[in-house]
């Protein structure tokens, strides 16, 4: 690791079974983008890989060719010179430097090698909870000088690339609850018709929302209870917090509601200064919805192919239902 | 309260609801939390994924590709009805603690707001039996019930941004173990070398929602030889009898 930005770290589909001891889950913040290089790569769709954060990184390979994936925000991005197209494979030779510059209009891109990364599992899981020290094989974020071993690319294998659906600017939907009892009408009606900003003070644990505060109804103290991704909370300035990946376990403010776990990857690559808006639907939907986004995460390895017969049917993925409502979360027009 | 109320279920997103019993910090309630999170550990739900038992509510974390939220409601409903209330004991646990000094910053302020000597608030702090009603907040933070009442203070209106790993604190009418260093509005009483979470060690979290601890009073010049056999894995913390 020649040169790492902040918020660079290994990550997968997270730690699970240790909520009850208080233990935080981590994991990536963007499961499709992840899924999608490990797709490209040949690696189970849970596999970590390198959650490489808004900022500019450099990586050098020594010791052998590695294959990499790179999906998730969009940048420039090169191998010695030679410009790197995301969501297709490329090899990087002994010797050779990957450049990836700052990321442009999203936050988090996912970078997969070919074989994986060597590290022991921590309660089942690499993904890195820095605030918690734990993580493999760092127990930490990436920093500069680091080296990761990683597997040895098959050089006689030709390169893949992944049809990915165009980017679904649709409002991230929400099930209202478990106390969206504790606002008022005012309130549960605000969320979702105010176009807010994500906030430069937000990080992996949780993004803070800019606009008109939400009135509670009831106070905005509640006897402690658990927390999942992407639960809405709103604390007594009635300013909401969207809670990530690195959340804690339990909390004692109101949660108004929860995004659906199909629409947290796109919620999470909205960079600070951003825009986002909200709508409800009931559970009966969001399962739906959460199941098409399963199916379509499943398929990704059957629409990955070669580079160079370019037949790839975006119109699949598209029929798995990503694209979710077309309406652009940018304007006030639903 | 009419103990047979059947609990409400709310759902927390696609993945998840929650199961509650009340709104309140009661022992009651936390025994019905901890009765039916026991009871789906016998009785396991296939695409259950993990349960969260807190205070008052028993968050239920589940594939959706797996379960519907309509039909898991209505079987977590039918078990909650015959689940019942906690009555067996977990695992009962002894805790050493240094008490007071720089171990636990806030004893002489405490003894004095209660008008008791140190030795007073230390005696009844360790003479009790606490209740394990669940861990949340950061690994291994175990918020107990069970503290004397006259013991009972609000939590400080200045939370403290860190307090150090092991403290043994009390807030309200709860009390704390915690592992890890944390801000708190907690006041500390003492520090534990014992970690109820260690990565690394088996089994990497030492007490369950539902056991019991007790504490034992220790000499300070014992707690850095302690320590340093916590620190290579060892358990400390002693299972007695109950």
């Amino acid at each position: 690791m020649l040169q790492v930005g902040p918020v660079t770290s290994v990550q997968d589909f997270g730690r699970f079974g240790g909520q009850r001891y208080g233990l935080g889950t981590a994991g990536a913040l963007d499961r499709w983008s992840l899924a999608a290089a490990n797709a490209l790569v040949g690696s189970r769709q849970t596999a970590p890989a390198i959650e490489i954060g808004p900022f500019a990184c450099r990586f050098k390979v020594e010791g052998g060719a590695v294959r990499i994936a790179l999906c998730g925000a969009s940048r420039p991005a090169s191998i010695n010179g030679r410009t790197l197209a995301f969501n297709s494979t490329a090899l990087i030779a002994d010797g050779e430097t990957l450049d990836i510059r700052a990321a442009q209009g999203a936050v988090f891109s996912y970078l997969a090698m070919e074989g994986g990364i060597a590290g022991e599992p921590i309660f089942g899981s690499f993904s890195v909870h820095a605030r918690l020290g734990l993580g493999a094989p760092f127990p930490r974020a990436l920093a500069s000088g680091d080296v990761l071993t990683v597997g040895n690319a098959d050089q006689s294998a030709g390169e893949r690339r992944l049809a990915l659906p165009a980017a679904d600017n649709g409002p991230i939907r929400i099930v209202l609850g478990p106390q969206d009892d504790y606002f008022t009408p005012a309130a549960i009606a605000a969320l979702q018709e105010t176009v807010w900003r994500i906030s430069a003070t937000s990080d992996r644990m949780g993004y803070r929302l800019e606009g008109p505060p939400l009135a509670h109804a009831k106070g905005h103290n509640i006897v402690s209870d658990g927390i999942t991704n992407g639960a809405i909370q709103v604390p007594g300035n009635g300013q909401p917090l969207v809670l990530l990946a690195d959340r804690g376990t339990t909390g004692g403010y109101p949660k108004i509601a929860v995004i659906l776990s199909c629409d947290l990857h796109r919620f999470a690559q909205i960079p600070a200064g951003g825009a986002v808006r909200f709508k409800a639907v009931s559970v009966a939907e969001a399962q739906t919805a959460s199941r098409a986004f399963a199916a379509a995460l499943g398929d990704l390895p059957a629409h990955v192919g070669d580079a160079h017969d370019w037949t790839i049917s975006a119109e699949a993925l598209l029929a798995a239902n990503l694209a979710g409502q077309a309406v652009d979360a940018q304007t006030d027009n639903p | 309260m009419d103990m047979s109320n059947p609990p409400h279920i709310k759902p927390c997103g696609d993945a998840a609801l929650v199961i509650e019993y009340g709104d309140t910090v009661d022992a009651a309630l936390n025994r019905r939390v901890l009765a039916l999170d026991a009871y789906l550990a016998r009785h396991p739900v296939g695409g259950i994924s993990e349960t969260v038992p807190t205070y008052r509510s028993l968050l239920v974390h589940y594939d959706p590709l797996r379960l519907d939220y309509a039909d898991l409601s209505a079987a977590l409903l039918e078990a909650a009805a015959v689940s019942g209330s906690d009555s067996a004991t977990g695992t009962r646990w002894r805790i050493p603690v240094v008490y007071g000094g720089e171990y636990g910053v806030d004893l002489a302020e405490i003894a004095a707001r209660h008008h008791m000597r140190e030795e007073e608030v230390i005696r009844r702090h360790s003479a009790g039996i606490y209740r394990v009603y669940m861990l949340g907040f950061m690994p291994g933070f175990a918020y107990l019930g069970g503290l004397d009442p006259a013991l009972a203070t609000p939590r400080r209106d200045d939370p403290r941004l860190e307090t150090p790993a092991g403290t043994i604190s009390i807030g309200g009418v709860q009390a704390g173990v915690q592992c890890l260093a944390a801000p708190s509005g907690w006041h500390l009483l003492g520090r534990t070398p014992v970690r109820t979470y260690q990565p690394g060690r088996e089994p990497m979290f030492l007490v369950e929602p539902g056991d019991e601890v007790t504490f034992a009073p220790i000499a300070a010049d014992l707690f850095a030889g302690l320590e340093a056999r916590a620190s290579a894995r060892e358990m400390i913390a002693e299972k007695v009898q109950p």
